[in-house]
């Protein structure tokens, strides 16, 4: 039975690489080497963090965030190509 | 683009009936007697295809009963989008779209030189589907002065079309600049409001909100003349070729070993070495263009052109194109150089991008070396990981995809490199590569 | 000192009025190094913009005061509207209007901050642009609208806060002027990998036919 669930999103012709995100949140946003923001789980929010996912939101200077809500059997709004099994050791992170 | 060399294929592969849909058969291109270059003849096109039969949203049953797919590369459901599009209301634009942005594929502009009506049959029959009253035609601006001037030539069928009556919807023909993103759906439709032909972000999504913020439709121009036929001939008929779940026919870019580029027509489903040779000249084969990936010459010779056989070997049907890869080239070099290609081809506005791809292609160069490798295939398999589905659209996913292929097809090669040889025999380049863009107005 | 009224109204008035210039100097230096990333020191990156948001609401109180205060001096003759509509105060109504056009601005930057999520990035930043039009204004409203900031300390303050916004600006137009365009990006980070001592000149040999 499908339940709605609440991602958070990122534009990301929008983001600059602030990266207020992941100091307001740092248990679902960690920084790439070029200071991206990098969401795991898909960008499922989980509802403890709920209050800190809207603070991340409100705080991002570029407005490059958002809250999307959906069924959870939604496939991620970022999940790129399929890499193929064979081409296996590419781990795919979002 | 390859302009002077593309000719259709009349090699069908023997034994598939009912092809080729799309382009005229040799002979008709020979015995073209009213002077007019190759397709333009209006009178004739209709005499061969005859007058559409299903219009509206029958044609949007036929085009479901017949599942068709897009032919640009995404292969998203044709009736799904015309159905998006069609409930979004008023004002909804159509957009035929010719800008091919894959270099090393020139299918488009056959379609559009040896059968224009095709499309503008199709385009007209998906503009009456969903509703729309303004249709726009975009394609690469041409900067070869030697090339197929498609412009002109559509300029001139157009020209012909209206002279006719046959066209309910005008259509403004587009040039856009000859960029590997100038295609992708939400940058044609950026590049037509007035901006840079730069992809947008998918929250603001095409069909909803588009050219001047009407529901915009955004088909391939071969996914266009498929509409026609099946506008003809209805949807069942669509599925008399290709596969149960991949069905239909669709247009090939074919590069031989010789470097020769051939336009096939071929059935989804085919096996691939009947589509080209695959003999013991040929180390390797690009299937799906630059986002597609490589294949050993010996899988490849087994596999069919359909993605359930495709994509579990790391590559794609994409838009059609296949290239053999001579033995004699170096498959890291020419990926290398391509990987370096489509980093400069990055739009340059998401951060993963901009900054990931310049550093694969750098990496990848320096694998590409014959010399001892360091930490680049670690940082190539890290970078891959950082850089799929962070950009705004899929340019960084289909580039790591082509490159994580070659390195799993050519891992022989890369440790003949580390220890400092090369088998290859030539070091010319063999797939195509456009002029890198240089300053904001390559973009416009 | 130009002091031309004893009532405690109008000490009030002026006041706020100076600490509200000096607020609404600090949040647009907050608000420059917002955009270029800046960071204040020992305080991590979300603070810049914090601060930035926090200065502006405690601005807009020092400003609350200050024109409520104005309003209710029996001395001088301003009316609750010429609070927000220019150029209607009887009082020196030129530079009062000045005041007023840059509480108009502060209203629709706080409203359309506040109501971001809702409004689009694009609207929101439009509105934004014009927080470079407020700080002069605000500015000219308080040297002329007084001579308070005409002499001694409040002048030497004055002259500091220009002093500090101008550096800001010209360090926020060398950084626009120079930051690489979207079309420059990707060919600098590639330019600057194969730049890189660990890669030598692997880049630059696989360029055009890369014969040997």
């Amino acid at each position: 039975m499908p339940h709605e669930i609440t991602r958070l999103r990122v534009d990301r012709i929008a983001c600059t690489g602030h990266g207020v995100c992941a100091e307001l949140l740092p248990e679902l946003v960690t920084l790439d080497e070029w200071g991206y923001p990098l969401v795991a789980e898909n960008g499922v929010i989980p509802a403890r963090l709920a209050r800190a996912a809207r603070r991340a939101v409100t705080g991002c200077p570029a407005l490059a965030l958002s809250l999307a809500s959906g069924p959870a059997t939604l496939r991620g709004s970022s999940e790129g190509a399929q890499i193929p099994s064979r081409a296996g050791s590419t781990r795919l992170r979002t | 683009m390859t302009p002077g060399r593309v000719r259709p294929g009349h090699a069908t592969p023997p034994g598939e009936p009912g092809l080729p849909r799309l382009l005229p058969p040799a002979a008709d291109l020979a015995a073209d007697d009213t002077g007019l270059p190759p397709g333009l003849d209006l009178a004739a096109h209709l005499r061969r295809r005859g007058l559409p039969r299903f219009r509206g949203s029958a044609l949007i049953e036929q085009a479901a009963a017949a599942g068709l797919t897009g032919r640009g590369g995404a292969a998203f459901s044709v009736a799904r989008k015309l159905t998006a599009v069609a409930a979004g209301g008023r004002g909804i634009v159509v957009v035929a779209n010719a800008a091919e942005g894959e270099p090393a594929s020139s299918k488009d502009a056959a379609l559009l030189w040896y059968a224009p009506h095709l499309v503008l049959d199709g385009l007209q029959a998906a503009a009456e589907a969903v509703g729309a009253r303004t249709a726009y035609l975009g394609l690469h601006a041409r900067r070869e002065p030697r090339g197929l001037d498609l412009a002109a030539h559509l300029t001139a069928a157009l020209a012909s079309r209206a002279a006719a009556g046959t066209d309910r919807v005008a259509v403004e023909l587009v040039e856009t600049p000859p960029r590997f993103l100038a295609g992708e759906e939400s940058a044609l439709v950026a590049f037509i409001n007035g901006g840079p032909a730069r992809p947008a972000d998918k929250a603001r999504r095409v069909f909803e909100r588009g050219i001047g913020g009407r529901p915009t439709l955004v088909q391939n121009v071969e996914t266009l003349a498929h509409l026609a036929l099946i506008a003809r001939y209805g949807g069942e008929w669509f599925r008399t070729v290709g596969t149960a779940d991949e069905p239909g026919s669709m247009l090939c870019t074919i590069r031989d070993p010789d470097g020769r580029v051939r336009i096939v027509e071929a059935a989804l489903g085919t096996p691939l070495h009947r589509l080209l040779p695959l003999g013991d000249d040929v180390q390797a084969v690009l299937a799906g263009g630059y986002h597609g990936g490589w294949l050993h010459v010996a899988d490849a010779r087994r596999l069919t052109l359909s993605n359930a056989d495709l994509r579990p070997a790391g590559a794609i049907v994409g838009a059609g194109v296949l290239a053999a890869l001579p033995a004699a080239h170096c498959g890291l070099a020419e990926t290398a150089r391509v990987a370096r290609s489509l980093a400069l081809e990055s739009a340059g506005q998401c951060g993963p991008c901009f900054n990931g791809l310049p550093a694969i292609a750098s990496a990848l160069a320096a694998v590409a070396q014959p010399r001892p490798a360091g930490r680049e295939l670690a940082d190539l398999h890290r970078w891959a990981g950082l850089v799929t589905g962070r950009g705004a659209c899929h340019h960084p996913d289909g580039t790591v995809r082509f490159v994580a292929s070659a390195l799993e097809v050519f891992a022989a090669e890369t440790a003949l490199h580390a220890r400092g040889g090369c088998s290859a025999i030539r070091r010319d380049q063999f797939l195509p590569l456009p002029a890198a863009p240089v300053t904001e107005s390559d973009w416009r | 000192m130009g002091i031309t009224s004893s009532t405690a109204l109008w000490y009030a008035s002026r006041a706020t009025g100076v600490v509200a210039l000096v607020l609404l100097t600090v949040v647009v230096l907050l608000g420059i190094l917002v955009t270029r990333r800046g960071r204040l020191p020992g305080l991590p990156r979300f603070a810049t913009a914090s601060l930035h948001r926090s200065m502006s609401l405690l601005a807009v109180a020092f400003i609350a005061v200050h024109v409520i205060t104005a309003i209710a001096d029996p001395y001088v003759t301003i009316g609750i509207a010429a609070a927000v509509i220019p150029f209607t105060s009887a009082y020196k109504p030129l530079w009062l209007g000045l005041g007023a056009i840059s509480l108009d601005i502060m209203i629709a930057l706080i409203v359309t901050s506040l109501a971001r999520a809702r409004i689009g990035r694009r609207a929101w930043r439009a509105v934004h642009w014009l927080a470079y039009a407020c700080w002069p204004t605000a500015l000219l409203h308080g040297i002329w609208s007084s001579t308070d900031l005409q002499a001694g300390w409040l002048l030497a303050l004055t002259i500091g806060c220009c002093v500090a916004v101008a550096a800001a600006l010209c360090w926020r137009i060398a950084s626009a002027l120079t930051a690489p365009g979207r079309a420059d990006r990707a060919a600098r980070a590639l330019a600057a990998a194969a730049d890189d001592p660990a890669r030598q000149d692997s880049s630059r040999q696989l360029t055009g036919t890369g014969a040997r």
